[in-house]
């Protein structure tokens, strides 16, 4: 009977919490009932991947096609080429972009002058402020065949390159303009890592006679190496879904053969083509692909990280 | 501090090395800045110019004698005012509802909002709900569906729970409602925290074009990086723009001007403001990486 006894006394106590503070709950109901309609519902929605949706019937009473959708994507000619430029676009993306910003903070912490570290700082996060498309615009101008960087080219070739028309700079222009953009700012987590080191123990170090290199090696990167972690594990579970509104501002009729990634293929399939079911069923493989990639690297990072990870 | 040969060497490359990274980030900026005042391919072929021949406002000039720009810069201004209202109003309100350490249910409530950081519908659910609610074309559909930030709220929640409980407590034996403590109070302690919310929400909301861009079809709704999408990347130059009749090749270096005066329109205000609020910026991320 005692277990019984106290757990109705426990509801009782909690209903009367409620009863008492309904004001709490009245604040959270935005947040829930906002979060219901536009996070679950669509996830409800994402079951017509599995069915062949008619605008007609509506979600619930489409037909139930099973994996359907996923084998003709999977079986589809262009199936192979979408999925590994989602991989390397991102992959390499990943690998070029976040070394940056860490080397940047350990840069930034040799500067002695607060002032100059302030001024530059402003000057490496202003292009964070700018939106993609802004960005997308400045690198169709600089790179068009009449732009500055041709001007600059053809003092060394004959003629112009077209890099906007050229499927093998796709990447190159995409994480490039990437790390022009958000180098700057991403390093801003890692200089105030930075700056919550104890200066006694390099000055302890360089009493002993470590040099500036090994101090930072020995003292700097293991005050990072937590960021890092959790900021790889976020970065390479977000592979799949790769920022998606530059690699479409950016895409032409002639670099598709690289820059067309699985979000774009979604998008036109789904919504310029009106192919719900098939596009959302792409989404899905998508997401499925993410999690697992998550999964694996938040084990190789325990791995490496004295069993510190993410999840 | 006593630094080794070795060590200044590399102190000194590591300043030239910042000096050059500082020159990489800033030229393309005052090239866009510059190439907007002069004719198109000064530049390119004099550099920078002192013959005041080579300088013009017709980029200028035409953007505002149209004003497709001006109005997708009000439409922006009205979307990113209105979203940052929501998204802060509702963020604030559940953090502080959830930053009460007895509140009975907290647990399933942050398991409800965390799962949506791992999940999602994908793109057309979400589209096709948006679209069952009517809200097409309208505002609603620009601000309501991202006016749930789980990491505004976790922020949120961050700041509140740092304020004394004992506050609350003095606040509760003098009679005041639980609801009469959150305005009176809290309310007033949390201007910094609102103040970063708000200055995130404005500045995404101002950059964003996709949603706009799925969500409506009208142009007279279209924000500015709508409208700049047309420009910029889609080579539209609006009529009202170029309406006198011009050779090929002119029309061609005067697209460029206009190219190159909407990006400075675009993108100054925010330049220039985010320095004063530099700062707050730094602050919201070292609160982010706390959690």
């Amino acid at each position: 009977m005692k277990p019984k006894r106290n757990l109705v006394s426990k509801l009782k106590h909690q209903i009367d919490y409620i009863k008492k503070n309904y004001i709490l709950y009245l604040l959270i109901a935005p947040a829930i009932i906002l979060t219901i309609i536009f996070k679950y519902i669509p996830m409800y929605g994402a079951t017509i991947a599995f069915k062949d949706f008619s605008p007609m019937r509506g979600i619930m009473g489409s037909e139930w096609v099973g994996f359907k959708h996923f084998t003709t994507f999977l079986e589809s000619p262009n199936f192979l080429n979408i999925f590994m430029n989602t991989l390397k676009l991102s992959s390499f993306e990943l690998l070029i972009g976040f070394p940056i910003p860490i080397i940047l903070a350990l840069m930034l912490n040799q500067l002695r002058r607060a002032k100059v570290k302030k001024n530059i700082q402003l000057v490496l996060y202003a292009p964070h402020f700018i939106s993609v498309v802004v960005v997308s615009g400045m690198v169709f101008l600089f790179l068009s065949p009449a732009g500055p960087i041709n001007a600059i080219l053809t003092i060394f070739m004959d003629k112009p390159v077209s890099f906007m028309s050229n499927p093998d700079s796709f990447r190159s222009i995409y994480i490039l303009s990437g790390v022009w953009q958000g180098a700057g700012w991403a390093s801003i987590i890692y200089v105030a890592a930075l700056a919550n080191v104890d200066p006694q123990l390099h000055d302890a170090a360089t009493v002993d006679g470590a040099s500036l290199l090994q101090r930072i090696w020995h003292i700097d990167i293991p005050t990072l190496k937590p960021v890092m972690a959790v900021l790889f594990i976020l970065a390479a579970g977000g592979i799949m879904a790769i920022g998606f509104e530059k690699a479409y501002l950016l895409q032409t009729s002639m670099n598709i053969p690289t820059s067309e990634i699985i979000p774009t293929y979604v998008y036109k399939r789904g919504l310029l083509a009106g192919d719900y079911s098939f596009a959302t069923a792409v989404g899905i493989f998508n997401a499925i692909i993410n999690v697992f990639l998550l999964l694996f690297v938040n084990q190789v990072v325990k791995k490496l990280n004295e069993g510190e990870g993410l999840l | 501090m006593n630094n080794s040969k070795g060590d200044r060497m590399l102190l000194l490359i590591n300043n030239v090395l910042l000096g050059i990274i500082v020159l990489v980030v800033l030229a393309p900026l005052l090239y866009v800045l510059l190439a907007s005042f002069l004719q198109p391919n000064v530049l390119i072929s004099k550099g920078f110019s002192f013959n005041a021949t080579d300088w013009t406002l017709e980029g200028y000039k035409r953007i505002f004698s149209d004003g497709t720009i001006l109005r997708g810069f009000f439409n922006s201004l009205l979307y990113a005012t209105t979203f940052t209202i929501v998204t802060v109003t509702v963020s604030v309100l559940a953090g502080y509802s959830l930053s009460n350490d007895d509140l009975v249910g907290k647990k399933a409530f942050m398991i409800f909002f965390l799962i949506t950081m791992f999940f999602n519908g994908g793109l057309i659910p979400t589209y096709l709900v948006i679209r069952d609610l009517g809200m097409l074309n309208t505002i609603w559909a620009i601000v309501l569906p991202n006016a749930i930030s789980v990491w505004f709220i976790i922020l949120a929640r961050t700041y509140f729970k740092a304020i004394p409980k004992e506050l609350k407590e003095a606040a509760r034996i003098d009679g005041a409602s639980e609801f009469g403590i959150f305005l009176k109070i809290i309310l007033p302690l949390s201007k910094p925290i609102i103040f970063v919310l708000a200055l995130y929400a404005f500045i995404g909301q101002w950059n964003a074009y996709f949603d706009a861009m799925i969500y409506l079809d009208d142009r007279e709704l279209f924000p500015l990086q709508l409208v700049l999408r047309s420009i910029l990347i889609q080579n539209e130059v609006q009529p009202g723009m170029i309406s006198d009749q011009l050779a090929m090749a002119e029309l061609q270096k005067i697209s460029e001007m206009i190219k190159y005066s909407s990006i400075v329109i675009a993108s100054l205000p925010l330049l220039i403001m985010y320095p004063f609020f530099q700062k707050y910026f730094e602050k919201g991320v070292m609160v982010g990486s706390l959690k």
